[in-house]
Formats: C-alpha cells, sequence, structure tokens
C-alpha cells in the first residue's frame, strides 16, 4: 500500500546533511533510537563531536602510538573484517603472528635456535601480556609446592611502587599479593637490594620494569639477576624474574645494545612488550615471550575445536581484529633493525634538545635520567606559588596535552610534568613546545598564587560550591573570594577553550 | 664525498616493485632483517602473502562481523590513532562508552558530567530496571570473553564477601553451566580458579537442561550460566525457566544463586526478533549479561560489552581508580589500551541504523536461513539440527554419514570458496556431527541459493567416490599435505585398509584429471 505524500515533504535524502533534520535532533545518548537516520548523516553528527576530542598527535602524555604510513594504514583497513582468532581461516595472517614473535624473541636473546619457533604469542596489549605471563609464573609455582607438600594458598609477586596499574589488577583479580618496594625521593625506580628483601617462599616471581611509566628509567636488571641468584642458592627457591619491558622493550635493542636485560640473564623467564608503544603500531597489540616450552605450563594452554580444526589458544582475549599484527609485521619488515635505531635516535635527540631548553628557563628539575625511554619528565623548582598541576592546564590552551601528577608512595610530594617523546615528535614540535611553556610561566607569574597545592586541581569545582565548604576558616573564605574575583578578571580578558 | 655510481646501479628508487630485488628475497621469519626496505615494497609483499588468506565475507563459520558501511570505515580510519584508555585526553570517545559505575565523581572531567551512551542503550535493550536518566552499569570490552571473565569475577568476588560474612569456608568456588559453554568460560574457570560443573547434553537436546542445572547447584555455586544463542546449534536456553526455578530453589536454601545470561550471539537478536521473550533483566536473578558487539551488534571484531543489572552486582573492590595520565580514572577492565574504533563504530550503528534498523536487518538473516534450510531439506541428505527460533543459523548433518562425512563435505566446499566447519559435538553427543552456516548480515539470498547448489555438486561428487574406511584415518590423511607416509604407518597393521586407500587414491586422481576445476581451497 502507498501513501502518497505532499510535495512539500521533500525528500530527506535531498538535503545536504546540514540542511536536513538531523543534526536539528538530539542525539541519543540513553535509549536506542526507534527510526534509523541515512548514514551521510550517522557519519557527520559523531565526525563532528568527535572534533572536541583531543589531538592524539599532541597528546603527549601518551607512549602509544599515533601515526603510521599511509600504506600501512592501507593494510590496517584491508584486514579490519579479520576476526584474527579464526586460524584456520586466516592461515597466513596467523603466520605472521609466529614471525612476529619470533622476531621479537631473537631481538631479546631468547635461546631459541636459529629456525627453532619462539614461545610467544600477541595479546591486546602489555595489560593481558602481564597477566598471561603471571598466570604462568603462578601455576608453576603452585605445581612446585604441591610436589613438595607445601602450602600454595598465599602466593605473593615483588614488584616497585611504580608499577603500571596492570600489576595490580592482576593481583587483585587473580588473587596474588602485592609486596611493593617503597620509592624515595630522588630515587624513583624499584631498588634491587629492597627487592630481593622481600622475596620469601611464597613469591612467584620479582616483576622489574625496562622504561617506568613515571621516569622513563630502565630498572637495574642485571643487578636484581645478581641478588637474586645468590639468594635462590642460599634459600632453594628458584624464584624467577620477569620483565616488563612494555616501553623499554623496543628501545633498549636499538639505543643500548649492550645493556644486559633480556634473556641473557638467566633468571629472566619471560618478557612483556607492548607493539603500541615503541613498536610503532596503533593501539591495540602487545607481545608476551617466554624463555622457554617450560617456562608455560601446558595445562594453561587450551586445544580447542572452535570452527572445526584443532587450535591452542592461551589469551584472556578471543575473538579480535587481525589489523595491528599486521603492522607489525610491517614495521618490522618496512624497517628493519636499522630503520627503528634511526627513530629512536630520533627520538633521543629530540628529547634531549626539549630538556635542555627547559633547563635554560632555569625554573624547572629534570627527574627523568639520560638513559631511559626518550620523556622528559619535570618538575617546578619553586612549587609555592604555582604548581605544575597548572602549567598542565594552561598548555591545554595551545593544545598541548601534557599531564601533571604526582608520584606513588613514598614520594607523594614530589609533582612532575611529564612529556613522552613519539616517533612522530619533530624537533620543531620540540622547539615549539618550549616557546609555550614559557609563555605559559610569563603568563602564570603574573597571576596570583592559588591555596594550596591540593586545592589547586580542584580549583575548578570549588567555584561552583557554596561557601559553606570551609565553614571553619574564615581566613580562607576571603582567600577564596579574591581567587574567584581575579579569575573573573582575568578570564574576561582572555578567549581560548580548554 | 660524492661516489659516483655507474649507470645499470640505477637508484633503487625508480624500480617497480615487481622489478625490484625486494620481491626476489626471501621474506624475514625468524629475525628481524637489518636493513629497512621502501614502504612500497612492505605494503606489495604483505599484501600479496594475505590474498592466500581466506575471503573474510565467505567465512560461514563466524559470527563476527565482515563488512560495515564505508562511512562507518571512515570513522574507524579517523580514530584509529586514538588510544581508547586516555579518558582525559578523548573525552567524547570516552563519553561514547564509558564506565561510570554512579561512583561518586573523583572525575575531573572538562565537559562535565559524563554519560555512558552505548552502555545505556545497551542496557535499556536489555530492559535493566533504570529509570530514564540514571545512568546504566555497564563497560566496553575487547570482546565477550574480556566481559565474561569480569562478570564471573564479579560474581566471584560477590560470593567470596558473603561467605565471608556468614563465616564459612571460601575457598572452592563453583559454576554451573551447559557443555555447550564458549570455551571463554572454561577458560575463566581455569584461569581464575572456579571449578567448572557442566551439565551434559544428549541426543537431540544440546543446551543446557535448566532442571539438571537447578540439580547441581550448591552452596559453592557463584552463579549459573546460561547462553542465549549457542554456538553450537544457535538455540536459545530457556532463561524463564531457569529462573523460575532456582528462585524456587533458592528460597529453600537461602543459597541466593544467581544467574548470567552469556548473550555474545543472541543479545542483539532477541530483543528485535523475539522481544516478547523474557530472559533479560525483566528476571529478577539475573545479574549480569554480556554481549558481542562484534557478532550481531555489527561491528568488525574487537568488541563486547558487560552489563550488570546495578552497582550492587559490581563489587567496589574490583574497581581501580587511578591517577594514569594526570587525571582520576575508575576502571574494571582486564585490557587497558586499545583502539577507540569499535566504540566510535558501535555507537555508528546504534544511531545510524536504530531499532528498526537492527529489526529490518535480522529479520533478512531470519529470511536467508529458512531458505537455506528449506533449500537442504529438499536434497533429503540432510537432517536440520539448529531450530528456527535462535540465532540465524543452520547446522545440519547428513543423514547417512556411512560411506562419506560432513568433515568431507566441508573440504570439498572448500574448492568452492565457502568455508563451513564440520564438528562434532561435546559430551555426551559426541557421536552427532555437524557443518554450521552462520547467516550474518551481509549473506543475501542470492549466496544462499548458490550455496545450496553447490552443496550439491558436492554430494554429487562424493557420491561417485568409493567410501573412505574410517572417518578417523581419512582426516589425518587429508590434514597433513605430505602425510602419505604417515597414513600409511597407520595402514600398515591391516592390509585391507592399505588396499582401499590405494583404490581411493586412484580414483579421486581419476576423478579430479577429468575436471579441470579451477577453485582454491
Amino acid at each position: 500500500m502507498v501513501i502518497s505524500s505532499t510535495n512539500t515533504d521533500s525528500a530527506e535524502h535531498l538535503n545536504c546533511t546540514f540542511a536536513s533534520r538531523y543534526v536539528r535532533a538530539a542525539v541519543p545518548k540513553f535509549k536506542m533510537p526507534e527510526t534509523s537516520i541515512p548514514k551521510e548523516a550517522a557519519y557527520q553528527v559523531i565526525n563532528d563531536e568527535l572534533m572536541l576530542d583531543g589531538n592524539p598527535r599532541l597528546n603527549l602524555a601518551s607512549f602509544v602510538t599515533t601515526w603510521m604510513e599511509p600504506e600501512c594504514d592501507k593494510l590496517i583497513m584491508a584486514s579490519v573484517n579479520k576476526n584474527y582468532v579464526d586460524m584456520d581461516e586466516y592461515p597466513v595472517t596467523t603466520e605472521l603472528q609466529n614471525r612476529c614473535v619470533n622476531m621479537i624473541a631473537h631481538l631479546f636473546n631468547a635461546p631459541v635456535g636459529d629456525d627453532e619457533t619462539a614461545i610467544g604469542l600477541g595479546t591486546v596489549g602489555s595489560s593481558e601480556a602481564i597477566m598471561l605471563a603471571g598466570l604462568a609464573f603462578k601455576r608453576k609455582w603452585q605445581q612446585r609446592r604441591k610436589a613438595q607438600g607445601k602450602p600454595y594458598d598465599k602466593p605473593n609477586i615483588v614488584t616497585g611502587a611504580n608499577v603500571q596499574v596492570c600489576w595490580e589488577k592482576f593481583a587483585r583479580y587473580f588473587e596474588v599479593e602485592l609486596k611493593e618496594v617503597k620509592l624515595r625521593e630522588e630515587y624513583y625506580i624499584m631498588d634491587p637490594v629492597q627487592a630481593v628483601e622481600l622475596v620469601d617462599e611464597n613469591t612467584i616471581c620479582v616483576a622489574a620494569i625496562l622504561g617506568s611509566t613515571l621516569t622513563g628509567e630502565f630498572e637495574d636488571v642485571k643487578l636484581l639477576n645478581e641478588l637474586l641468584t645468590k639468594k635462590n642458592e642460599e634459600t632453594g627457591w628458584e624464584t624467577p624474574i620477569h620483565v616488563d619491558a612494555a616501553s623499554g622493550g623496543f628501545i633498549a635493542p636499538f639505543l643500548y645494545p649492550e645493556l644486559e636485560w633480556d634473556f641473557r640473564l638467566p633468571l629472566v623467564k619471560s618478557i612483556n612488550v607492548s607493539g603500541h608503544k615503541y613498536g610503532l603500531v596503533y593501539a591495540g597489540v602487545g607481545w608476551v615471550v617466554w624463555r622457554t616450552k617450560d617456562d608455560l605450563p601446558e595445562e594453561l594452554i587450551f586445544h580447542i575445536n572452535y570452527l572445526g580444526t584443532d587450535q591452542p589458544t592461551f589469551t584472556l582475549n578471543f575473538s579480535k581484529g587481525s589489523s595491528q599484527i599486521i603492522a607489525q609485521y610491517y614495521q618490522f619488515i618496512r624497517l628493519g633493525f636499522e630503520g627503528y635505531k634511526h627513530i629512536m635516535e630520533n627520538c633521543m635527540e629530540s628529547t634531549r634538545v626539549l630538556r635542555e631548553g627547559l633547563e635554560k628557563m632555569g625554573r624547572f628539575k629534570i627527574v627523568s635520567k639520560d638513559v631511559g625511554v626518550p620523556l622528559v619528565a619535570f618538575s617546578l623548582k619553586d612549587s609555592s606559588k604555582h604548581t605544575v598541576f597548572e602549567l598542565s592546564e594552561n598548555l591545554r590552551r595551545f593544545g598541548w596535552i601534557i599531564p601533571a601528577y604526582t608520584m606513588p608512595p613514598n614520594a607523594e610530594k614530589i609533582a612532575v610534568l611529564r612529556v613522552v617523546v613519539r616517533e612522530d615528535f619533530s624537533r620543531n614540535l620540540a622547539e615549539r613546545l618550549l616557546s609555550n611553556i614559557e609563555e605559559v610561566l610569563k603568563e602564570i607569574d603574573t597571576l596570583p598564587s592559588r591555596l594550596s597545592t591540593k586545592a589547586a586541581h580542584v580549583t575548578a569545582t570549588i567555584n561552583e560550591t557554596q561557601d559553606g565548604k570551609f565553614p571553619k576558616k574564615s581566613e580562607t573564605e576571603t582567600l577564596e573570594e579574591v581567587t574567584r574575583q581575579w579569575k573573573r578578571f582575568v578570564d574576561g580578558r582572555r578567549t581560548g577553550a580548554c | 664525498m660524492v661516489l659516483s655510481k655507474t649507470a645499470s646501479e640505477s637508484d633503487v628508487s625508480i624500480h617497480s616493485t615487481f622489478g625490484s630485488r625486494y620481491v626476489r628475497a626471501s621474506l624475514p621469519r625468524f629475525q628481524m632483517p637489518e636493513n629497512s626496505i621502501p614502504k612500497e615494497a612492505a605494503y606489495q609483499i604483505i599484501n600479496d602473502e594475505l590474498m592466500l588468506d581466506g575471503n573474510p565475507r565467505l567465512n560461514l563459520a563466524s559470527f563476527v562481523t565482515t563488512w560495515m558501511e564505508p562511512e562507518c570505515d571512515k570513522l574507524i580510519m579517523a580514530a584509529i590513532n586514538k588510544n581508547y584508555v586516555d579518558m582525559d585526553e578523548y573525552p567524547v570517545t570516552t563519553e561514547l562508552q564509558a564506565i561510570r559505575p554512579a561512583i561518586s565523581g573523583a572525575v575531573l572531567d572538562p565537559i562535565g558530567k559524563r554519560f555512558n551512551r552505548c552502555v545505556n542503550m545497551i542496557a535499556h535493550l536489555f530492559n535493566a530496571p533504570l529509570g530514564d536518566s540514571e545512568t546504566a552499569v555497564g563497560v566496553g570490552t575487547v570482546g565477550s570473553s574480556e566481559a565474561i571473565m569480569l562478570a564471573g569475577l564479579a560474581f566471584k568476588r560477590n560470593w567470596q564477601n558473603k561467605r565471608k560474612a556468614e563465616g564459612k569456608p571460601y575457598d572452592k568456588p563453583n559454576i554451573v553451566t551447559g557443555a555447550n559453554v564458549q570455551v571463554c568460560w572454561e577458560k575463566f574457570a581455569r584461569y581464575f580458579e572456579v571449578e567448572l560443573k557442566e551439565v551434559k547434553l544428549r541426543d537431540g537436546y544440546y543446551v543446557m537442561d535448566p532442571q539438571k542445572a537447578v540439580e547441581m547447584v550448591d552452596e559453592n555455586t557463584i552463579c549459573v550460566a546460561a547462553i542465549l544463542g549457542s554456538t553450537l546449534n544457535g538455540e536459545f536456553e530457556d532463561v524463564k525457566l531457569l529462573n523460575d526455578l532456582l528462585t524456587e530453589k533458592n528460597k529453600q536454601t537461602g543459597w541466593d544463586t544467581p544467574i548470567h545470561v552469556d548473550a555474545a550471539s543472541g543479545g542483539f537478536i532477541a530483543p528485535f526478533l523475539y522481544p516478547e521473550l523474557e530472559w533479560d533483566f525483566r528476571l529478577p536473578l539475573v545479574k549480569s549479561i554480556n554481549v558481542s558487539g562484534h557478532k550481531y551488534g555489527l561491528v568488525y571484531a574487537g568488541i563486547g560489552w558487560a552489563i550488570w543489572r546495578n552497582k550492587e552486582d559490581l563489587p567496589e573492590e574490583l574497581i581501580f581508580h587511578i591517577n594514569y595520565l594526570g587525571a582520576d580514572q575508575p576502571t574494571f577492565t582486564l585490557n587497558f589500551s586499545k583502539g577507540s574504533s569499535q566504540v566510535i563504530a558501535q555507537y555508528y550503528q546504534l544511531i545510524r541504523l536504530g531499532y528498526e534498523g537492527y529489526r529490518n536487518i535480522m529479520e533478512n538473516c531470519r529470511e536467508n536461513m529458512i531458505v537455506l534450510k528449506e533449500g537442504l531439506e529438499k536434497t533429503g541428505r540432510f537432517n536440520i539440527v539448529s531450530k528456527d527460533n535462535g540465532v540465524p543459523l543452520v547446522a545440519f548433518s547428513l543423514k547417512d554419514n556411512s560411506s562419506h562425512n560432513e568433515f568431507e563435505v566441508s573440504e570439498t566446499l572448500r574448492r568452492f570458496g565457502w568455508i563451513v566447519p564440520a564438528y562434532t559435538m561435546p559430551p555426551d553427543a559426541q557421536h552427532v556431527t555437524v557443518l554450521r552456516v552462520v547467516i550474518r548480515e551481509d549473506f543475501s539470498r542470492t549466496l544462499a541459493e548458490r550455496l545450496v547448489i553447490d552443496i550439491e555438486k558436492v554430494l554429487h561428487e562424493l557420491d561417485t567416490l568409493p567410501a573412505r574406511v574410517k572417518a578417523k584415518i581419512a582426516a589425518a590423511a587429508d590434514e597433513d599435505t605430505n602425510g602419505n607416509a604417515a597414513a600409511e604407518t597407520l595402514a600398515h597393521k591391516k592390509s585391507d585398509v592399505e588396499r582401499q586407500r590405494e583404490i581411493t587414491t586412484f580414483w579421486r586422481k581419476y576423478v579430479s584429471d577429468k575436471k579441470k576445476t579451477n577453485g582454491v581451497c
């Protein structure tokens, strides 16, 4: 049955998107809309909202890759509809994963023969890789304790307090106790001596980080290996080491090849690395490699008959896209060893430029070291009047996203800004950032100081709350009012999007 | 210093890719190559190798989406360099999904209060008991595996807390499911040290029997998991009956055992095709549901959703508040960094299609499924094992598999380009082998009819071949391409077998020489 419509109701599809009714309606947020809309409208509506997201390439907070060559983008798009887990259907993609694992294992000096296949797999990121490695350690430790007839219900893991959150997740979700070596001022990584002291018979492994999230430093895995070997000889506990090389795994082999941190050290049983950090691939791929077959308990591997053939699987995720694996392989053969080396050298150069520029300003203390992940972490020499949090907010106006944060215990009074130098952060951008930082410093120098470091980064909310929030102190109240007045005055003079 | 070169050593960059030396070298497999190569060469080499992968759209084995509109592809490419976990840097992307279980906001958010759009939409689709502007409790994951592990973790922790409060032992948790569960439940059980109590299947009944399930529940059961859309034959389990029986048992025992619905496939089908079917939060014992965005959510591989009934069902202690890149963000996932593209694509689909769009697509899938099913029935050679109501797929077995079995049909179909898997049922129905065709959005009626024709051709061909001796030996021989030696050592014990093998090989060669098929496996 055809219902006739009057001419004034001209076909919706003739309207250009911005003339159509679709941009007049509020975009659905809670319930699925009843009716469909044309694909162009859907595209436009979403695309426009996403303009308000930060620009990924100016996101100096993240280690994760934000640029790849157009040829690689082509490969990625072509494989976006391949479900990686269908090994039987996509045998070449599966083989590419195996090749990547072999290459990474060799890069880390795994004791595999030239034509022998390494033990490892691709994951969605270092989080999954770490959980799998941790699971393997936990199971091996349990087996050993059972064989010795000892209790195995209280496993623990020793790490530094500077670990990335996924270790804490692993500990909490898999019911392993986390024994953290506390940091101290000027020493922001795990102290090997203290770590080895914390090791007891229930320790499933000691986790060292190559490229601490906070300052980019490499922990001294060699020293840890030596001290732990000695302790193992005394106690007979055989405690192994895991190296979390999420960032550092693709830096150390190219910039510091003589640094011993990988499988060259006998106690290192597994290593994880993020393909999407300095592996130079977009977000969504990580790798974990084990030393030998024995380090990965067979009982954790599932042999399934999923879509018709037997396939072994040991991952937390199942279905996922194939694009990143292919992109990783692309990078390996496209760049090769020399390509990666050049890129890392360039990153270090830009880092040096940035660091020297900051030092020249005389206002900053550089917290990161020269050797490590190419990043610069710096704190204000004098944070009595203004804090790094203010700096961070103000830099946002220029488009730069630079995070500020406090160190973990016991160095909580140190707050730093951190700039990560990725492949696509050229020297030009470094110099521009320096000049913007200088501008910002000049600006905030003219402003009165905010109340205290704590109150500083919640100033936005204080302006909205009632005065009744601080009824006890009238001094505070007055200061608050003054701040508000100034903010209004200053805001009125400037226009800028946060 | 300029080194002069002779003209023959022309600049590598002007060679066409296939004229360059890069296609002469063997591709590195074990070690990273020392030198770089031009990007065009790298692209071409990899692209060419990948041509030998199966065609995703002819992969009838998979539920996972293999086609999306070009507009969506544009959005996906544009978002590929956004790391989804950087909530502070990409607030809009986060808003499209975000986990915000009404935790008192320590979130420093320049745009203001956040709403989790996709999670809300899906929660409403599942009739979660929410007010109109109340935010739902849920999270986007990489797939249903992660979603199930998170849901399982929540149940385990809730149960442990309950037992601790009662002063009872909490070291032997178990979970009750059917033997037809997808492997990730077994993974969950093994990795998180929970015992898996499986309700066995039986001939003719390939899903979990609610009665048997409830019988298996004991005080250590953290939850009962029902599947909406069994992997094997697409059936929906009777969650309502399970809810009724379990409610009764809970009244008697006081154990409060909850239900989780694994709606990985069915979650985006039931609300559109069978809205009156009660399987979701309308049933009081259902505390969490997972669904795969990348199955009938119509998004490419890499996204799933876990939704909880309300805040209480997600223990606070499992949620981490981290100060990752400068702002506080709550997180409860196993993965951390991952791409944002799929979340954006899911949102695109939800608003682009809306309720009617999804319904239209599911109805088309169902229609095409009927066409395929009837075509197969008409050949008279198959038993249809799947039901009409359920996930749009057709699972079928040969009426007579004495001379040829389903595995052979599957292999032979491969020559035509179709990827149709064959597999045996789990215990206690291992003697039943089925072939399964999944109907996805992009499987049109034309393709369905063509598939029926090709299946008829395959049957015809197999009929002309002599029977293989045993399915096992046949499968082994076919799977190793160089395996003549292996097959022969097996056969050495029985000379009958050897003889028959020779005959088979001779016939096969004879027949394939007669027909010049140009199909690629």
